[in-house]
């Protein structure tokens, strides 16, 4: 058993033992069941610093979107000096470290694909150091293009025509959250140590390929963390040994964190659970008397601000996919153990408290572990930060904790991953709208008109016939799971080869569980059409090749957001068959496979490329978001549509089922007082039926029509929102996705 | 099982402005009044509407007990619930045998002190636990011009909740220079102090997100050319009416 002067006053053994945070949470941690009257205000550090970081945005605004670019290093853990927000500030900020040396400024990554990496620059007025551009055109092959060197045409043809879309073939597959709560409990020294017996215990001696990589991956991550080492030395911070005080634990996991988004630039790159562990040193120097609860805050919110500020240098068509420059910074909040005490801590607290101390902001990723059985005042708090701001999501605690245990982290926008022990394969996801398109017309591609899928028989009556339909869906669903999961193995392997995340595995058992996630798209039009062709009529519009490009519905159908089990069924149905599908396939690196309804705002470019649908939803337009109900479907409010997503069995999409929902607040309750009561009760009511996910939005529709319209307004120059599976600043987004959000239903019978 | 069935204009299920709590609110179909600023004309006809037993229409509502809490339950909106007296009493027995709070959100338009009303009426207040009423227009001969019909039996109405013990909440619809002189909400305030059950006061500021349900039905606005009253406004009024927040 190790054991450091720094832990003095915690308890328990375990930890000590072995590499175990959860242990030491466990053992240490104070549950807060009180209310938020002893939240303090920001300093005058935090107005200064906030204040700073806002001008440096509304430039970054004003220059289009991006302040500053990085055209000649490569970003490492050690590529660049020491940034700061402000020179002239910078002793103000007791959380330091940034991206690059500049605020704001973007960090050259070539890894994941240096074509991307060029048009990034390019496509902002910047140009690539020409040394660089041979070096990785020449010299040194990248995730992209080893990742096209390998697929076959089949696979290229899905992908083109984007019935497989959002891949990260081109960009970090992210998702993966190292335990950054490591470098503050054990110092870097100790990590390596474990390390290093991990590389001695390898194998037997036999040089099997999986021993080979191990060593190779091995030796990467202890590099990693020697670097870690030198990184905090260009701050001035000596991070081999534990953090001492609450303020190096802070700083000490940040500086864990700040490695993963130097080296990646993964589409989701989160922070993890580490509210409870550091409330654990906070409150032995409160205890102390060596730090007031105004100093513990300003910890929080200057933590907090460097997350607002991570970037990463995107293209026009990545942004497309993922709009408003969202990095998912996640942290998550609040939870119950195992042992049934709820890990709700005074930290908790301060983390909501930042949006009102610096205002609301999309980043960090505020995520609050959901239960019923939650203290109270925690639930009533969190849910009057929503109603202020938007920009909280909630997941369902109860039915993660048996899957995940108590201490996993949601590793992007809604994945749980339990911290230090697993890693995810990240795989965006499959059209299942426009596969059951290509079931009607052959593996035909409505839009483009070419053969994408096997050319099985196509439907040739004019009226669709449900068995039929179903008949053709399966076997092209089939076909789609396979090659899906196929170019998943392909991208999954280059990305190890290529693009591997040294920094977050080395804060991670090497004995790691993987997860190979997949993800479903156009859930609620698939249920929705299957459910017009089985209870109305729908009758098929050619064009001159014989080709479906069109429907008309005759009649009443039940549709998905009507807790109606008619149509509810037909969704739980299709989830189960995909899934069963996906697990009949090998899976790299023995992950486990599993699925996920989630789109981020996606759903806008994954509809343009969609035809129309025997739903009534035309050609082009917008998918629904994630598990979320079609625009107009839901007809008896929001707690129907609820009850309908809440039928979804969170065991069959382990991945995660995002759900956002925008509120009339006048429709909500009369004061805010009764809103916070109702919000809270509806939540109860969702969460304790099984729903996995919820996005509350609390604005009227008036209030989007007027941002759009007048961007310019000091108002809106934080409005956040939440969107699938993340928050955006509204002002951000293009106008099209404006407008996807403006039309979907805003819940306000008043 | 009787014959009894309802015509249902509509169904929310969150509703959180109509009662206490979390509540599914049923909006019933049909309605005589013909108030000027009315935000639901599509519920006027009397024979349009979806059939539902009592039955099914409890076992639909009852899935929803999850998001109630303490305070939630039913509310029976319309239209006018009192013109689908029957199945009232037959929907909130159903809903009392298990516990779920009952509220009817009424005009009182019906109200009569006149058999066989009022025998069924009494029925009525076994199984309600609130009754929100609007009293619109204090002033009999405003309220004739407001919605017109007198509002003689709605006070009445009030005035009987108050004898016989039952809980009412008072709503009063404010319209910017129709329902918000002072006099009148001066004269309405003493009324109210007057009954004994009165738990809560609210005044609905007039909006105008309904006025184009007047165009599709081919109806037109009488009230076009009115604003929405002002947070002052409505604040003032609440104040005539000593309602505390």
């Amino acid at each position: 058993m190790v054991d450091f002067e720094q832990w003095n006053g915690f308890e328990g053994r375990l930890w000590k033992e072995e590499i175990n945070v959860r242990d030491f949470i466990q053992k240490n941690y104070t549950p807060y069941d009180g209310d938020e009257s002893f939240l303090a205000g920001p300093t005058e550090a935090t107005d200064k610093l906030w204040g700073k970081l806002q001008e440096l945005q509304k430039q970054e605004r004003a220059k289009g979107g991006v302040l500053d670019m990085d055209t000649d290093i490569v970003s490492s853990i050690t590529s660049h000096g020491a940034g700061y927000i402000s020179e002239e500030l910078k002793d103000l900020e007791q959380i330091v470290g940034l991206q690059t040396d500049k605020p704001l400024k973007r960090a050259f990554m070539p890894y994941g694909g240096i074509q991307m990496a060029e048009k990034s620059l390019t496509e902002y007025g910047y140009e690539i150091n020409q040394d660089l551009h041979k070096i990785f055109t020449e010299y040194h092959k990248t995730h992209n293009q080893a990742v096209f060197d390998a697929y076959t045409p089949e696979m290229r043809a899905a992908r083109k025509n984007k019935i497989v879309t959002g891949l990260p073939d081109t960009y970090g597959r992210g998702r993966i959250v190292g335990d950054y709560r490591r470098v503050a409990l054990y110092g870097i020294d100790h990590l390596i140590e474990e390390k290093e017996k991990d590389k001695e215990y390898c194998g037997c001696g036999v040089m099997t390929d999986d021993i080979i990589r191990q060593r190779e991956e091995l030796t990467g991550q202890i590099n990693a963390l020697k670097q870690m080492k030198e990184m905090a030395q260009i701050y001035g911070y000596d991070i081999s040994k534990p953090a001492t005080t609450a303020k190096e634990a802070f700083q000490w996991t940040y500086f864990g964190y700040l490695a993963a988004i130097k080296t990646q630039n993964g589409a989701a790159m989160s922070i993890g659970r580490v509210c409870t562990f550091l409330d654990i040193y906070v409150e032995r120097d409160l205890k102390n008397g060596t730090l007031t609860e105004s100093q513990a805050q300003e910890l929080v919110d200057h933590m907090i601000m460097k997350f607002r500020m991570v970037k990463f240098a995107r293209c026009n068509s990545y942004n497309q996919l993922f709009s408003g420059d969202p990095v998912w910074a996640t942290i998550d909040l609040a939870g119950i153990g195992v042992d049934g005490r709820s890990m709700v801590t005074k930290t908790d607290f301060r983390v909501l408290h930042t949006l009102e101390n610096m205002g609301p902001s999309p980043e960090p990723n505020i995520t609050v572990l959901y239960s019923s059985a939650l203290p109270e005042s925690f639930k009533k708090y969190a849910a009057a930060i929503s109603i202020r701001t938007s920009s909280i999501q909630y997941e369902n605690d109860d039915v993660m904790k048996p899957i995940w245990g108590d201490d996993y982290a949601i590793c992007c926008c809604v994945s749980a991953t339990q911290t230090g022990k697993e890693m995810q394969f990240f795989g965006a996801r499959a059209n299942l709208a426009k596969c059951l398109l290509y079931a009607i017309n052959g593996g035909v591609d409505e839009k483009n008109k070419v053969q994408v899928g096997p050319a099985y028989q196509p439907i040739t009556s004019e009226y669709l016939d449900y068995d039929e339909v179903m008949q053709k869906y399966d076997v092209m669903l089939d076909w789609l799971a396979g090659l899906y999961v196929n170019i998943l193995n392909l991208i999954q392997y280059m990305h190890d080869k290529y693009f591997y995340e040294y920094a977050e595995l080395a804060l991670i058992d090497t004995d790691v569980r993987r997860t190979f996630a997949t993800g479903i798209a156009g859930f609620s039009h698939v249920i929705d059409s299957l459910s017009a062709i089985k209870y109305a009529k729908v009758k098929t519009i050619r064009d001159e090749n014989g080709i479906v490009v069109d429907y008309e519905t005759e009649g009443d159908f039940p549709r998905y957001g009507n807790d109606d089990d008619r149509a509810d069924e037909i969704g739980v149905w299709l989830l189960k068959t995909f899934i069963d599908r996906i697990k009949k396939h090998h899976t790299y690196r023995n992950s486990e496979p599993t699925t996920s309804i989630l789109t981020i705002t996606s759903n806008v470019v994954y509809g343009k490329a969609t035809g129309a649908m025997p739903d009534g939803r035309k050609a082009g337009e917008p998918l629904s978001p994630g598990a979320n109900p079609s625009y107009g479907a839901e007809q008896s409010g929001l707690l129907a549509s609820l009850n309908s997503v809440a039928k979804i069995p969170y065991e069959w999409a382990l991945d995660g089922i995002s759900n956002t929902q925008t509120m009339n607040p006048d429709a909500l309750g009369h004061s805010e007082e009764e809103q916070v009561k109702n919000l809270v009760q509806a939540m109860d009511g969702y969460f304790d039926q099984g729903a996995h996910h919820l996005n509350v939005n609390v604005f009227g529709t008036e209030k989007l029509i007027d941002a759009m319209e007048h961007p310019e307004k000091e108002e809106y120059a934080n409005f956040t929102i939440r969107v699938s599976g993340y928050a955006v600043k509204f002002i951000d987004l293009t106008k099209e996705q404006q407008k996807d959000v403006i039309a979907r239903t805003c819940h306000a019978r008043l | 099982m009787s014959n009894t069935v309802g015509k249902v204009h509509s169904l929310e299920t969150f509703g959180l402005v109509d009662g206490p709590g979390v509540r599914f609110v049923v909006f019933l179909q049909g309605c005589h009044m013909r108030c000027q600023y009315c935000h639901n004309p599509e519920t006027w006809n009397l024979d349009a509407g979806e059939t539902w037993t009592p039955e099914d229409l409890f076992q639909k509502v009852y899935r929803y007990k999850n998001y109630w809490g303490k305070d939630g339950g039913v509310t029976v909106s319309g239209g006018e619930p009192l013109l689908q007296i029957d199945f009232l009493i037959e929907f909130f027995r159903i809903a009392k045998e298990k516990g779920v709070h009952t509220t009817v959100d009424t005009s009182g338009n019906p109200f009569t002190l006149e058999e066989p009303f009022i025998s069924k009426f009494h029925e009525l207040l076994e199984v309600t636990d609130l009754f929100m009423l609007d009293i619109k227009e204090i002033d009999a001969e405003k309220h004739k011009t407001l919605t017109k019909w007198t509002n003689e039996n709605i006070l009445q109405m009030a005035q009987y909740l108050s004898d016989h013990g039952k809980d009412m909440w008072i709503r009063h619809v404010l319209v910017p220079e129709l329902t918000d002189d002072e006099e009148g909400l001066k004269k309405l305030n003493e009324f109210i102090k007057s009954l004994k059950t009165v738990k809560r006061v609210e005044i609905l500021p007039y909006h105008t997100l309904g006025t184009f349900k007047w165009e599709n039905l081919g109806i037109e606005y009488p009230l076009k050319d009115v604003r929405v009253p002002t947070e002052e406004e409505v604040k003032k009024a609440e104040d005539l009416l000593e309602i505390v927040k």
